[in-house]
């Protein structure tokens, strides 16, 4: 199959640089995969799951939430604000959180913090289902 | 000569602090480094690919694009130390913001991160949006992005009309520079986009949408870069303030041994004169 260059960065470092099959990744849309020779693209992601195909054919998982995916001359870059490999995941750490933001929930907030300890939970739900 | 003595030792307990500071500073500029190494990429690809969309667009317009007709006031972020005794590195800063402010002659407002930012903007009496980020130590990714979403939530509701970020840049161990960076409105250049691309961009689910999602993602990168370049730059200069102190403070104790030396030799010869003297009597 053909190949295109994909680079996966995020501010803590470079995660991905080489050559891949394809990319699924979770936009703000909804999920989109990435082939070879893709037509110049740019989207928001939004959270979920990403799934890296490298060139030797092997899928790798990861919980990749918000950034964006550009796509130009064959070349995918994907900038992330978190980005982890599903066997980095801390899964009981990521299990804290959803209890703690679910106590948050449980609270009665105002609208805003309510809407951050959503965003809290949400994060933390895809890196336990990424993790498990 | 025992005032000498005590001069010696106390020049000599002050090398030893400056010294001290001088190894701290020069390990935290290498751990600095590599954090500016790790990110780098990062911004290249955020910096390249906004400026790709900046110029890009013309089908539709964004307010985070478009400048303002008249511009009535601006928003500083002044990233400084917290910590003096690192040479220039805060005066530089603080010199520049003021330059800034004398040329575009505007109202201003601040985000000082930083113990001498906040010093600096009290001082001044300039307005602050808040003051949440007082240790520059203790900034983490997580505030940049925080810091970026209420002031893009601000900018949009018009508390000001361009932001600017101030900070050091990291050239090298030996050089650093002050330099004042306009995030909002984005500005683009010419070169650094892709003439023969842009019409042909797939935005989905549209352009306005992935804009707008995609500018805190910015603010917040150059935030976070811009603050690491800082931290670099702040331990790069105490780390060379402090060699600089260290050999004044080795040249001084030579010639106070110098001198000490002399005069015990002076008293020593008197001594025997006098004895010798005595003698002859």
């Amino acid at each position: 199959m053909s190949v295109f260059h994909l680079k996966i960065v995020t501010a803590d470092g470079e995660f991905f640089d080489g050559e891949a099959e394809r990319i699924l990744v979770r936009t703000i849309d909804g999920d989109v995969c990435i082939l070879a020779h893709h037509t110049p693209y740019l989207t928001a992601l939004g959270m979920g799951e990403c799934r890296v195909t490298g060139s030797n054919g092997e899928t790798r998982r990861a919980a990749c939430i918000g950034g964006m995916l550009s796509v130009m001359n064959n070349e995918v870059n994907l900038v992330a604000t978190t980005f982890e490999w599903a066997e980095d995941i801390d899964v009981s750490r990521a299990e804290r959180a959803r209890q703690r933001a679910e106590e948050l929930m449980r609270q009665h907030l105002d609208a805003r913090d309510q809407e951050m300890a959503q965003a809290r939970l949400k994060r933390a739900l895809t890196r336990i289902k990424v993790g498990k | 000569m025992k005032e000498i003595k005590l001069r010696i030792k106390s020049v000599q307990s002050t090398r030893q602090i400056t010294k001290a500071m001088e190894l701290v500073a020069s390990s935290k500029v290498r751990r600095a480094r590599e954090r500016i190494e790790r990110t780098e990429p990062y911004f290249n690809i955020l910096y390249d690919t906004m400026s790709q969309i900046a110029y890009g667009k013309r089908d539709f317009t964004s307010p985070f694009v478009e400048p303002r007709e008249e511009v009535q006031k601006v928003c500083y972020v002044i990233i400084a130390g917290d910590r003096g005794l690192a040479g220039g590195y805060n005066s530089n800063i603080m010199k520049l913001v003021e330059n800034h402010m004398k040329e575009h002659g505007h109202a201003v407002c601040a985000v000082p991160v930083g113990k001498k930012a906040a010093e600096f903007c009290q001082r001044k009496e300039i307005e602050v949006l808040t003051g949440e980020y007082n240790l520059v130590e203790n900034v983490t990714i997580g505030n940049c992005f925080e810091a970026a979403h209420m002031l893009k939530d601000a900018f949009r509701a018009g508390a000001f009309d361009e932001l600017y970020v101030i900070y050091t840049n990291f050239v090298s161990m030996m050089t650093q520079h002050a330099t004042a960076m306009q995030v909002l409105p984005v500005p683009y250049e010419k070169e650094a986009a892709k003439d023969d691309l842009k019409s042909l961009v797939l935005y989905e689910p549209s352009p306005e949408a992935v804009f707008n999602a995609v500018v805190p993602e910015y603010i917040s990168g150059i935030f976070y870069g811009a603050l690491c370049q800082s931290y670099a730059s702040e331990q790069a200069a105490r780390r060379t303030a402090m060699d600089a102190a260290s050999k004044n403070a080795d040249d001084m104790i030579e010639d106070l041994s110098l001198k000490y030396n002399r005069a015990r030799q002076g008293a020593i010869t008197q001594e025997i004169t006098e004895i010798v003297a005595g003698a002859e009597n």
